[in-house]
């Protein structure tokens, strides 16, 4: 984390409020605790707002506000972030059936890493993973954490379509692709969550901030879920992640 | 409801309106029109809201076919739009007749042009847009370019056809020679002095790979402190992005949000319609300039359009006579307008 933020200009319209040049839980949740300060004043001038690893983004209508006002607004707003309420990130579950037909990549990384399938599922699902930022395409979470027994290089051969929902790794990476898209992670299962979905309320499930906890179910629950989710009946676990060293 | 039946799509025509705010912490690229100014006007001479959604033509014109009356107005580049193959004029309200076909003839100056429908086109609004995002397959007619046979729905409009045109005063000029303002950062001090002056004192070729995504550059390489890469963090329109080649990239309307080169600046909004109407060929030098003037262009920009909205809706065109005339035994075609 740096000493003293940085605020950067972006053209006319947008500043960056730059944290540090690393990809840390630290600076990142003091990347979430400025949006979330921002969102509660409630600046009418701010347009949107992009979250990424160690920086925040903030679009602006300059026709409102000019950039120097706008700069100060901010930089009080940074120095009272320690007496403002920030709550607790989420902990977002995603049933996750591993294996087989729905992670036909599961046993290269068992082979990889020399430890047995069911060894694979339970380092993969022990953990909380921080979305550090969403970008890439729609939906997509750029996850921090994976335990390194399980890292596993990409695929020789890029498959050339893969499901949405579908779980992978990448070198020391995880992730889930939102969408339909080519790729080279080495699938290990697959969610019926629907990370993505343009016709829904909250089009995007996920949240640069929060985090992700994989839950390992069966076939039965999987299709139990899929249905659910079509019917718009489906009830996400979600729970508040505990904050270290309290 | 009106309909308008594509018999050709051109090059690539979509349906884009102002861009999708409010979706780029999610990874959603904001799309929308990529000549802004343009845009505007367009709707303005249809007496549309001033963000509706048209279609954005590039380089090689549609041919559509209306199945109804409509008003409509084109703008931005010049492709040679014609109705039942007869020249019309860019830059004004014109009615056209069910059966009417508007078509372009060819490119003559900028490569997009905007076509507004007074009512607006009817497609399904996607995150609070209507604009085409075509690698994520959504937005806009079916999520995808036109294609041969499409059927839109046009709006019904209660506006009554007044002809109504934009004084010349205020339709810019196309160059190929583009003089393009930035505001440097947000990564200035990942180049050295010697890439910035390079930057800002070399002319750039915009190269083949020019799309609704960005503008590749060739021309003399900037030079970083230490590599192109950073960790990836947003991106506006217009900003321009250095990569360990050396050369500007443009990043345009379907820009990805994020990304993980050193930007070395970003164009200003009122100079985004140029890049946008640039070809592969034309050059571009770029001057820098501070946030504050940039922050007061924009505001001369708007208070242009609010002066083009009063003097075209003000003006209306109570009579018109055409006129043959032959000078130095050149003919001239001569239309004599009277407004109000």
């Amino acid at each position: 984390m740096y000493k003293e933020t940085k605020y950067l200009t972006s053209g006319e319209k947008a500043l960056v409020i730059e944290f540090g040049d690393k990809i840390s839980e630290e600076i990142n949740s003091k990347v979430r605790s400025m949006m979330i300060a921002i969102e509660k004043k409630n600046i009418s001038e701010i347009v949107e707002m992009t979250p990424t690893y160690r920086s925040l983004m903030v679009h602006y209508n300059p026709l409102e506000i000019g950039y120097n006002s706008l700069l100060n607004k901010l930089k009080t707003l940074e120095s009272e972030l320690d007496n403002i309420e920030i709550p607790l990130p989420k902990v977002i579950e995603i049933p996750t059936l591993y294996g087989g037909e729905y992670g036909p990549d599961i046993e290269n990384v068992a082979k990889h890493n020399g430890i047995p399938v069911h060894e694979v599922i339970k380092v993969h699902s022990s953990k909380e993973y921080l979305i550090y930022m969403i970008g890439f395409t729609p939906g997509f979470p750029y996850l921090g954490g994976m335990d390194e027994r399980i890292a596993t290089p990409r695929l020789k051969t890029p498959r050339t379509k893969i499901s949405g929902g579908s779980v992978g790794i990448a070198g020391s990476q995880t992730g889930i692709y939102p969408i339909d898209s080519p790729g080279g992670w080495q699938l290990i299962g697959k969610t019926p969550l629907k990370l993505y979905d343009a016709h829904r309320d909250t089009p995007i499930l996920l949240q640069a901030g929060n985090y992700i906890k994989f839950v390992p179910i069966d076939e039965e629950e999987y299709i139990k879920i899929e249905k659910e989710i079509k019917k718009n009946s489906y009830e996400y676990n979600t729970y508040p992640k505990e904050r270290k060293g309290i | 409801m009106g309909k308008i039946k594509i018999i050709s799509p051109g090059f690539l025509t979509t349906v884009q309106d102002k861009g999708r705010y409010g979706y780029q912490q999610f990874g959603v690229p904001a799309s929308g029109v990529m000549d802004n100014f343009a845009h505007r006007i367009a709707n303005i001479l249809v007496e549309n809201h001033e963000l509706e959604a048209v279609l954005e033509v590039t380089m090689l014109g549609p041919q559509i076919e209306f199945h109804s009356v409509e008003i409509i107005s084109i703008t931005g580049g010049d492709l040679s739009p014609r109705i039942n193959g007869k020249e019309v004029s860019m830059c004004r309200s014109i009615k056209v007749n069910k059966g009417d076909v508007l078509s372009f003839a060819g490119m003559k100056s900028g490569c997009r042009s905007y076509i507004a429908f007074s009512g607006g086109i009817e497609v399904p609004v996607i995150m609070e847009s209507k604009s085409t995002y075509m690698k994520g397959r959504f937005g806009g007619y079916e999520g995808r370019n036109l294609k041969v046979g499409d059927l839109l729905n046009i709006a019904q409009s209660e506006t009554v056809f007044k002809e109504r045109i934009v004084p010349d005063k205020y339709i810019p000029k196309y160059n190929n020679e583009l003089d393009v303002r930035v505001v440097l950062g947000p990564q200035t001090e990942y180049f050295t002095d010697k890439g910035i002056e390079t930057f800002l004192s070399n002319e750039y070729k915009v190269t083949n790979e020019c799309d609704r995504m960005g503008f590749r550059l060739d021309g003399a390489e900037i030079e970083h402190v230490d590599g192109a890469d950073i960790i990836s963090d947003g991106i506006g329109f217009g900003a321009i992005q250095i990569p360990g080649h050396g050369k500007p990239i443009i990043m345009m309307a379907d820009r990805q949000t994020t990304g993980g080169y050193t930007k070395i600046g970003n164009v200003i909004s009122a100079d985004l319609y140029k890049i946008a109407q640039a070809k592969p060929g034309d050059k571009i030098k770029f001057k820098g300039i501070s946030v504050e003037e940039a922050q007061d262009i924009l505001k001369e920009e708007e208070e242009k359009i609010s002066s083009i909205k009063k003097e075209c809706l003000s003006k209306e065109i109570i009579s018109s006579k055409k006129y043959f005339l032959k000078i130095n035994g050149k003919s001239y075609n001569v239309k004599v307008e009277e407004v109000k």
